[in-house]
């Protein structure tokens, strides 16, 4: 019999499974990079030369919905909150870019809704958006600062689960009262306009202005891809998974759980509110009744549900696919939209519990190989590394 | 010994209208391998979870190394040096044993630091050598649900030590252990016990003797009596509240 090599010492596997790692973070790199430049540069010239324009706005708006998206996956994916007033985070940056661009208006001027309610005065709130740096920086600050007060006030009270989903809808109703019941202060009901306003000397419906806010879009969620990704990926990430799993275990090894999830609680706020403003500008207007309903941020989660939580990629992938579903299903029919939303919700969670994506990593790719006629069973890893097995497997066959 | 690792004085606890424990008092000294046993209900996991923060008592004393440790939340305790196993393996069932390892072997544990510092290789050595005494080398990356009882227990213990504190307080070990692996957690326990304050809450007798020196009974809240192994078994009160209770069970 043949002397078998045996396999080296024990920080060799280690090594090559932290190269193996690194190479598959560059590949993930590469891919990102080349899907931005994708929606960036090609994707856009080739509606517009098909005559499908109106899509590229849609794109935008639904890369604008897959930041939130990100933001919900990586408290209910990774951490196990799940929020359901999510769409309070995304109104807040939504509105603070919006009373920005109402304002852009010659001196002495005053946005004219005021006028209808008799107010002559400008409120105080709104003195600061008047500054465009204010503002950048109000659209994911703003969100950021009320999640981590809400969030620390819940987490340290120890309230999670069911409770915790419920404590984020009554806040959403409450914030939705507010803003559908101050006409003299946010017009309330009727919501404020972008498409009219100027930014920049160009009125903000321009398509130039709008292929603005669309490479934005896709700039911004690969920045938001990669920042979720390096949160979830070191020691970070495993501690939210192990809270998800396990949150007493977690302080009795010396972890204080309260502090994590009002970080990632914040995080995922501001990219509410980043996702907020994008999709504001692109659509033209932001009323109480399409950002802070409880139907919207129910949606989130549901997009996340669909391409698989705790995956990243999925959120994107079951934001721009529930979308553009919805989208394309009610142009055709559309009486019949809701009726597919149900049955794709009650779908995902009976065939596929681990959405697209996640049923792809588990079972799609071990089905993909047994198709190629590849399949392996992994054993024990003992097993694996057990020379006279090798030798066996190499020697003499299957 | 000048300082108790552990006192307790005068200990009540009380959940509504009941005393789960009465008037306990107790101490153990640096170094020692205590055994607590006692019938159900006798309030010995409670008496734990006064010890690491999860439930705080109506009145009384807890001192770990001569400090009072009442006012501090579970966490704290933990950082102070005090490790505790629960009755069921709890380990984090999606991170692998090598990851569960240096979650609790990092001495950093707030935000940024899990944020920005990458594991030292102290602790990288710390975890491989920990893995190779709960015997799970093999089995370093691959995701913790897949391994068996008997693992999750061993992976627990692991845990447990890679805080490096200075009191263990084991629950139940060796609940559903087949007899070879009890065994091996005893004299885990015992190699353990050369450097650590250990107390251990067991049911099972005969791993009792496997590795009591000094073992303390617990009954209905209280402490009935405390003392060597043969002591304890020859006590008549003992007799009658749990071994010749546990006899008419057989």
């Amino acid at each position: 019999m043949k002397v078998v090599e045996p396999i080296g010492s024990a920080a060799e596997p280690r090594r090559s499974l932290k190269t193996r790692k690194r190479q598959t973070l560059l590949m993930e790199l590469a891919i990102a990079a080349g899907l931005g430049l994708l929606l960036l540069l090609i994707i856009p010239p080739l509606l517009n030369a098909t005559g499908q324009g109106v899509r590229v706005n849609q794109l935008g708006r639904y890369l604008a919905l897959a930041i939130a998206a990100l933001g919900i996956d990586l408290i209910w994916g990774f951490t196990g909150m799940l929020s359901l007033g999510h769409g309070l985070f995304f109104a807040l940056g939504g509105y603070a870019l919006a009373m920005y661009l109402q304002l852009q208006l010659p001196p002495g001027q005053i946005p004219e809704f005021f006028g209808l309610y008799g107010v002559n005065e400008l409120p105080a709130f709104w003195q600061p958006f008047y500054s465009f740096p204010f503002t950048l920086l109000a659209i994911w600050l703003v969100p950021l600062i009320v999640a981590a007060l809400l969030g620390y006030l819940v987490f340290r009270n120890r309230i999670r689960g069911v409770y915790f989903s419920i404590l984020t809808q009554a806040a959403l109703i409450v914030f939705f009262n507010f803003f559908n019941g101050q006409q003299k202060l946010i017009n309330g009901t009727n919501g404020l306009k972008t498409d009219t306003s100027t930014i920049f000397g160009v009125q903000a419906s321009d398509p130039r202005a709008q292929m603005v806010f669309y490479s934005l879009s896709v700039l911004l969620l690969v920045g938001a891809y990669a920042l979720c990704r390096w949160l979830t990926s070191g020691r970070l990430g495993r501690l939210l998974v192990a809270i998800r799993d396990d949150e007493t275990r977690t302080r009795f090894s010396g972890y204080n759980p309260t502090w994590f999830k009002v970080f990632v609680f914040a995080v995922s706020a501001a990219l509410a509110g980043i996702a907020g403003a994008l999709y504001t500008v692109q659509s033209g207007i932001i009323t109480p009744s399409s950002s802070l309903s409880t139907a919207f941020s129910i949606e989130m989660v549901i997009w996340v549900a669909v391409g698989g939580r705790a995956t990243l990629v999925g959120a994107i992938l079951g934001t721009l696919l529930v979308n553009f579903a919805k989208t394309l299903l009610s142009e055709k029919f559309p009486e019949v939209w809701l009726f597919f939303q149900g049955a794709l919700f009650l779908s995902v969670v009976t065939v596929l519990p681990m959405g697209i994506v996640g049923w792809l990593r588990e079972d799609g790719w071990n089905l993909l190989r047994s198709w190629l006629g590849r399949n392996r069973i992994e054993t024990y890893p003992s097993l694996e590394t057990d020379p006279e097995v090798e030798y066996e497997r190499e020697n003499i066959g299957n | 010994m000048s300082e108790k690792i552990l006192e307790i004085e005068n200990l009540i606890v009380q959940f509504g209208g009941f005393r789960a424990i009465n008037d306990l008092s107790f101490s153990m000294d640096p170094g020692e391998l205590r055994v607590v046993i006692g019938p159900n209900g006798a309030g010995k996991t409670t008496f734990m979870d006064v010890i690491t923060g999860k439930t705080k008592p109506l009145s009384g004393n807890v001192r770990f190394k001569g400090r009072n440790i009442l006012p501090y939340k579970e966490h704290e305790i933990a950082q102070m040096g005090i490790g505790r196993k629960f009755q069921t393996p709890r380990v984090y069932m999606k991170l692998t044993p090598r990851e569960n390892l240096e979650l609790s072997c990092t001495r950093q544990k707030n935000v940024v630091a899990a944020l920005l510092n990458r594991s030292s290789a102290a602790e990288r050595q710390t975890v491989g050598g920990l893995l190779e005494t709960i015997g799970l080398e093999t089995k370093a990356d691959i995701p913790a649900e897949l391994l068996s009882h008997g693992e999750k227990q061993r992976l627990e213990i692991g845990m447990l030590v890679a805080q490096s504190p200075d009191l263990l307080l084991v629950d139940e070990p060796v609940a559903g252990l087949t007899d070879e692996e009890t065994e091996a957690v005893g004299d885990l326990l015992l190699a353990l016990a050369e450097s650590h304050s250990i107390m251990v809450i067991e049911h099972d007798m005969e791993f009792v003797r496997q590795i009591a020196r000094n073992v303390t009974v617990l009954h209905q809240g209280s402490v009935l009596c405390e003392g060597t192994m043969d002591q304890v078994q020859t006590d008549p009160r003992v007799i009658e509240v749990y071994l010749g209770q546990q006899d008419d069970d057989h």
